[in-house]
């Protein structure tokens, strides 16, 4: 592959006066060696004393700067033109500013990183970065634990957190920043005492609140990099449409089941959220874990790679998750890796974007109470009538409609256990001439078999236990288990 | 030795006060003398810093595509790209050890002096090519 590639002016005395230099190579790296291999006293112009390419030198293939595409990486073809183009620095103010944002590290701070010190890739300077960088970090449940842990251990000098939930038993499967002693507690006081215990030279900012359209861009003007960490659509949709007007990085996880996925959305660099899914998928299509599960190891596996992007972020390494959406599945133990690209036509951070503020992300994943896919006729009852009509002695079959492993967890007296995915073809199993409450979880399941079951032409009165068996175990019997 | 002429001097000072407290940037175009010592300033190109902010956070004052854009004018008058100028509010016109580890060799890096708001020194200086250090440069008044 013949490419060309141009030298500027400045540099020319250190190619024998060359302007333009023809070379065979597969990737902008390769072009680069070769260039610094011919021209010896070239190579400290372009890379420094840790061989890497210097900050302030950039590289263009056809245009575009390898930097937004797979750095030394990148492919070049022939015919393809390399440009080497300086960005230029200086200035007194920026220098004294530049002084005053680095801060120092104390002999105990100097024990505490000797692992990051002795490596070149971060070296006194790295660790200095880390110090002086902040991080918002959205929820600290499963994603969160492991992030927060491991960026407040590598000493990123403020950490925000951001959540509203309390530590309940069955986040403790997997969200080890929280304890058995937190049971009850708000998760970001938990995770602060968690977090300080590692390391107390980090601050820690902990915000009690849903992260909404109103102070999204507000929390997030204090913070170098956005970590989302959250488990719903409306929120990850928010998450990136503030970081992408704010212009600031959005390092992406998300788990479900045995599966997860990280990228990195820096829309002035690469793809954002909406250029990999523009519509969030229709609402109950995609279970959350609470319904659908999520093996507790996988969130720590994907918020350690968050942590590791984060921090690579901060230190100015190459090889971010930029266009690249990683897939990790723990159940076969594989990682596979997309190409993403930018899409022109992104609704936000495309070429003429149509969303220039926050919007109602409720109501744009189909969430919102008026838009809510919830069929008006479904006939409700709550646990405590149930049990009252119950106890008067009223005819009642109950059909769970769970699965038969959740079956075995918790059960409620006197059902019959039929699964969603076979109530249409079991449909024969229920009396139509009895009255019929059907639940599952939550509610949401339950729901949909009385929907399944009305279009199949099922005669019989149908009625759906609101809040599920969780709700039978909160209002009339705590024995049974919640899970 | 870079040759420029009071106007552009003149220029590069006023620019550097409009823009007081924040610092100035641009490109110095002209061309390369023959034998490779000198250069000739003979026209700037100032780059709006309409981004003080980030400016300041990055410590780049001039982004390669700017630079690109600058390249390109220069060409289209058969120009070349022979040095950059910024301000330095407040600070003597020296180049620190930020500004060598950021350096290009070859190019001319002019800095003026901004107090209180007023162009004071203006100095030019090169880098040596082992990037050991800046030299002064000799500015050599030409009408």
């Amino acid at each position: 592959m013949s490419v060309t590639i141009t030298i500027p002016t400045a540099l020319r005395q250190f190619a024998g006066g060359l302007s333009q230099f023809e070379v065979e190579a597969g990737t902008a790296g390769e072009v680069l060696n070769q260039l610094s291999t011919q021209f010896a006293d070239l190579r400290r112009h372009l890379y420094d004393d840790k061989n890497r390419l210097r900050s302030f030198v950039n590289v263009y293939v056809n245009d575009e700067d390898i930097r937004h595409q797979s750095g030394a990486e990148t492919p070049v073809k022939d015919g393809d033109t390399l440009m080497i183009v300086p960005s230029i620095a200086g200035g007194a103010t920026a220098e004294a500013d530049l002084a005053a944002e680095l801060p120092s590290l104390s002999n105990e701070e100097i024990a505490r990183y000797s692992r990051h010190l002795i490596m070149p890739e971060v070296g006194v300077e790295g660790q200095k970065r880390l110090k002086a960088a902040s991080v918002l970090m959205i929820g600290t449940g499963g994603l969160g634990a492991p992030l927060g842990m491991y960026l407040a251990a590598a000493g990123v000098g403020r950490l925000g957190i951001v959540d509203f939930d309390v530590v309940e038993f069955s986040n403790l499967q997997r969200q080890i920043i929280h304890g058995t002693k937190d049971i009850g507690r708000p998760k970001i006081e938990s995770a602060r005492d968690r977090l300080s215990d590692i390391n107390p030279h980090v601050e820690i900012e902990t915000h009690e609140t849903r992260l909404t359209s109103d102070n999204a861009l507000r929390l997030f003007r204090h913070y170098d990099i956005i970590v989302d960490g959250t488990d719903n659509f409306p929120t990850r949709y928010l998450v990136n449409d503030a970081c992408v007007l704010s212009g600031k990085p959005n390092v992406y996880g998300s788990i479900f089941r045995f599966e997860g996925q990280a990228s990195v959305f820096w829309a002035p660099r690469g793809a954002c959220y909406r250029c990999l899914y523009p519509e969030p998928p229709p609402p109950g299509l995609v279970p959350s874990c609470a319904e659908g599960g999520v093996l507790g190891v996988l969130p720590g596996i994907v918020g350690a790679i968050q942590a590791n992007e984060t921090i690579k972020i901060i230190l100015g390494a190459e090889g971010i998750l930029v266009n690249r959406l990683l897939l990790f599945d723990a159940w076969a133990m594989k990682f596979r890796e997309l190409k993403l690209r930018k899409d022109p036509q992104c609704p936000i951070c495309g070429d003429s974007p149509t969303i220039t503020e926050l919007i109602d992300y409720e109501a744009f994943c189909g969430l919102s109470p008026n838009q809510q896919a919830e069929p008006p006729q479904l006939e409700e009852i709550t646990a405590t009538e149930l049990k009252r009509r119950l106890d008067c002695g009223d005819d009642i079959q109950i059909i769970d409609v769970r699965e038969p492993h959740e079956y075995e967890i918790a059960r409620l007296p006197g059902t019959k256990l039929i699964p969603l995915s076979h109530v249409v073809n079991r449909m024969r199993e229920i009396d139509p001439a009895r009255e019929t409450v059907l639940h599952c979880k939550g509610g949401v399941r339950s729901a949909k078999a009385i929907e399944a079951l009305k279009l199949a032409a099922f005669p019989g009165r149908l009625i759906n236990l609101k809040g599920g068996i969780t709700a039978w175990s909160d209002e009339i019997d705590a024995s049974v288990p919640k899970y | 030795m870079i040759k420029l002429a009071a106007q552009q001097q003149n220029e590069i000072a006023a620019h550097g006060e409009r823009d007081y407290p924040y610092e100035c940037c641009g490109l110095l175009l002209g061309s390369f003398s023959e034998d490779g010592g000198g250069k000739v300033c003979s026209e700037i190109y100032p780059i709006s810093n309409a981004r003080e902010e980030e400016a300041k956070r990055n410590r780049f004052l001039i982004r390669p595509e700017e630079l690109m854009r600058g390249e390109k004018y220069a060409a289209s008058k058969s120009l070349d790209v022979v040095g950059f100028y910024h301000s330095h509010p407040d600070h003597p016109a020296v180049p620190s050890a930020y500004d060598l580890d950021h350096a290009w060799p070859v190019y001319s890096y002019i800095v003026v002096a901004v107090k209180s708001g007023r162009a004071e020194d203006l100095l030019s200086w090169e880098m040596q090519s082992d990037r050991s250090r800046f030299s002064g440069e000799e500015i050599l008044n030409v009408s």
